[in-house]
């Protein structure tokens, strides 16, 4: 038997949402924003597709102009992600780092 | 190995990466190498897509690309940490504005062959449009709330819940049409333009103090519809990822709702925190002529000063005052003191769901003197002063008295538990949610008026003299 795409796309859908639930309700409420924006920069994956659909040949102008918009969303979205938590996360520390404000 | 198979292989190691940066989440010691793990998965995802058989436009992709990782890069370091709410918010937007406009496209490309689109494949696309479009309006119009570009308050007019809904179904009915019907270019616009006008009217009527709740819950929106982008391409790589977001989001939102003792429903549609008009003056003024005791900075210092133990209780207005630098300078002073300074963090203190705890953290505030609500709470019979910093319905009594208070059942900070109870406020205003608070009228209450950095430095100058 063959087993069609969307029947595997919905199980790897499911598998997901059940890793997903597992990691994240191993996160320390502490740790709560550096997870909201950590997750923010994963959902910034969506630049690909809009890699995928602003390489398709034979698009009309403003197809063309809406794909490389939702590539300039996404790239922000990843960049701005990253490096926000980043930046957070350099932060928290056991102990008081010595003082050199 | 084919080349897509090659391509597939570096999907799934973006897949290992974001896993394990969350599980690495799991510590502030592992958690900034976990982030970097994350951000080389990405890396290697966008590097595979380059590596597509058939992908065109390289240049102009690549050229969009580097000039808007610039805009990403200076706004994730200029942001500050009180700002942090309004940057999720934003890179929420952003991203689900990215995942509507994806599916847009791809409807264009598929549309013109013959015959319907296949189910799969359409269904996910009018998901992708209208989570990505609602998230993208909603995050916006949160971004505005935040950064009080327009009101906090819950903005309400009569038939507002029947005109939401009736919308909704007008873009389910929508959806349904282009599945089945002629699809047309213009009916996915304007479900697009009706998916945006709902995230606005959404968003509107919920008020600033629900915002962690409102915010994880538009995280977990785009990550849905960053899902659906995937069933869109066939890319497992995007199912994945939406859906691991999508589960953080949801998960955040009911911890937010439980924390808060309200539902979801309770939440998103009961406009929490309207001003009733011609009761507040009043309350204000009710409060007013009970006893509220005001206290002076020199009496405050001269409490903390020789006190054995002191809870910091922060809260929004923290935040908004930018003192938690001061609040630090403070408690160094009184640790030198040899005064026992620990923080209580309640879990929806702020605008996003740890808030607080960055902002302490930013500070350098160890993170082991960050205590949890459940953790923090008995604690209070022994503490000598809580000092409470721009907190209110997180320390309201009512919580735990009142059944007729709007946030009663809420589990709360129990101050009032400690010998005494300093709040640092800007007047006798209610809080964010419009709620009295008793705990201001309570005898081993004393009030020290004024913006939450001003009197911080104020008590700090006092402790020195004391």
């Amino acid at each position: 038997m063959h087993t069609s795409q969307i029947i595997i796309e919905l199980t790897v859908l499911v598998l997901a949402i059940f890793v997903g639930v597992e990691v994240i309700s191993k996160v320390p409420t502490m740790l709560h924003t550096p997870l909201m924006s950590g997750t923010n920069a994963i959902h910034g994956i969506v630049l690909v597709g809009a890699i995928i659909v602003a390489g398709l040949p034979h698009q009309t102008t403003w197809i063309r102009v809406v794909a490389l918009v939702a590539v300039a969303l996404g790239t922000m979205n990843v960049v701005g992600g990253f490096v926000v938590t980043d930046r957070m996360l350099g932060m928290f520390k056991r102990r008081r780092p010595d003082e050199s404000e | 190995m084919s080349r897509s198979d090659a391509i597939g292989l570096a999907y799934l190691a973006t897949i290992i990466a974001f896993i394990l940066a969350l599980r690495f989440l799991s510590s502030p010691a592992t958690a900034p190498l976990g982030n970097r793990i994350g951000a080389i998965g990405m890396v290697i995802a966008v590097a595979a897509t380059f590596a597509q058989a058939g992908l065109h436009n390289y240049w102009s992709i690549l050229i969009v690309m580097a000039l808007s990782a610039p805009i990403g890069a200076y706004a994730a370091r200029a942001v500050k940490m009180t700002a942090m709410p309004q940057m999720v918010a934003l890179f929420n937007g952003v991203g689900g504005g990215a995942a509507a406009l994806v599916a847009l496209a791809d409807f264009h490309h598929i549309a013109p062959e013959p015959g319907r689109i296949k189910a799969d494949v359409g269904i996910s696309i009018m998901l992708s449009a209208l989570i990505g479009g609602v998230s993208f309006a909603g995050s916006l119009v949160a971004f505005g709330k935040l950064q009080e570009l327009i009101s906090g308050r819950p903005i309400v007019y009569p038939g507002q819940k029947p005109l939401n809904a009736a919308l909704l179904c007008a873009l389910l009915t929508v959806a349904i049409v282009v599945l089945a019907g002629p699809q047309r270019q213009a009916l996915v616009i304007a479900l697009l333009c009706g998916a945006l006008s709902f995230g606005v009217l959404f968003v509107l009527p919920i008020g600033g103090a629900d915002m962690p709740v409102v915010i994880s819950l538009l995280n977990a929106f785009t990550g849905l519809a960053a899902a659906a982008t995937g069933f869109v391409l066939h890319e497992n790589v995007l199912i994945v990822s939406g859906m691991l977001v999508g589960a953080s989001g949801t998960l955040l939102t009911m911890m937010m709702g439980r924390a808060m003792n309200r539902s979801l429903g309770n939440v998103l549609f009961g406009a929490f925190g309207q001003i009733v008009a011609g009761t507040d003056g009043a309350a204000a003024a009710a409060m007013d002529g009970a006893s509220v005791r005001s206290a002076t900075a020199e009496d405050v210092a001269f409490m903390l000063a020789y006190a054995k133990k002191v809870v910091v209780v922060p809260g929004y207005g923290l935040a908004v005052a930018q003192a938690q630098h001061d609040v630090r300078a403070l408690a160094d002073l009184l640790e030198e003191r040899g005064v026992e300074v620990t923080y209580a963090i309640h879990p929806v203190a702020g605008r996003m769901p740890g808030h607080m705890n960055v902002l302490l953290a930013e500070a350098n505030v160890p993170y082991p003197a960050l205590k949890e609500m459940d953790d923090a709470n008995p604690e209070f019979p022994r503490t000598d002063v809580a000092l409470v910093i721009g907190a209110n319905d997180v320390v309201n009594p009512d919580a735990r008295t009142n059944a007729g208070s709007p946030i009663y059942g809420m589990p709360i900070l129990n101050v009032d538990d400690a010998k005494q109870v300093v709040v640092l406020k800007r007047s006798m205003n209610p809080g964010f949610a419009g709620i009295d608070n008793p705990l201001f009228l309570n005898p081993r209450t004393v009030m020290l008026f004024g913006d939450a950095k001003d009197s911080v430095d104020k008590l700090i100058q006092s402790v020195k003299n004391v």
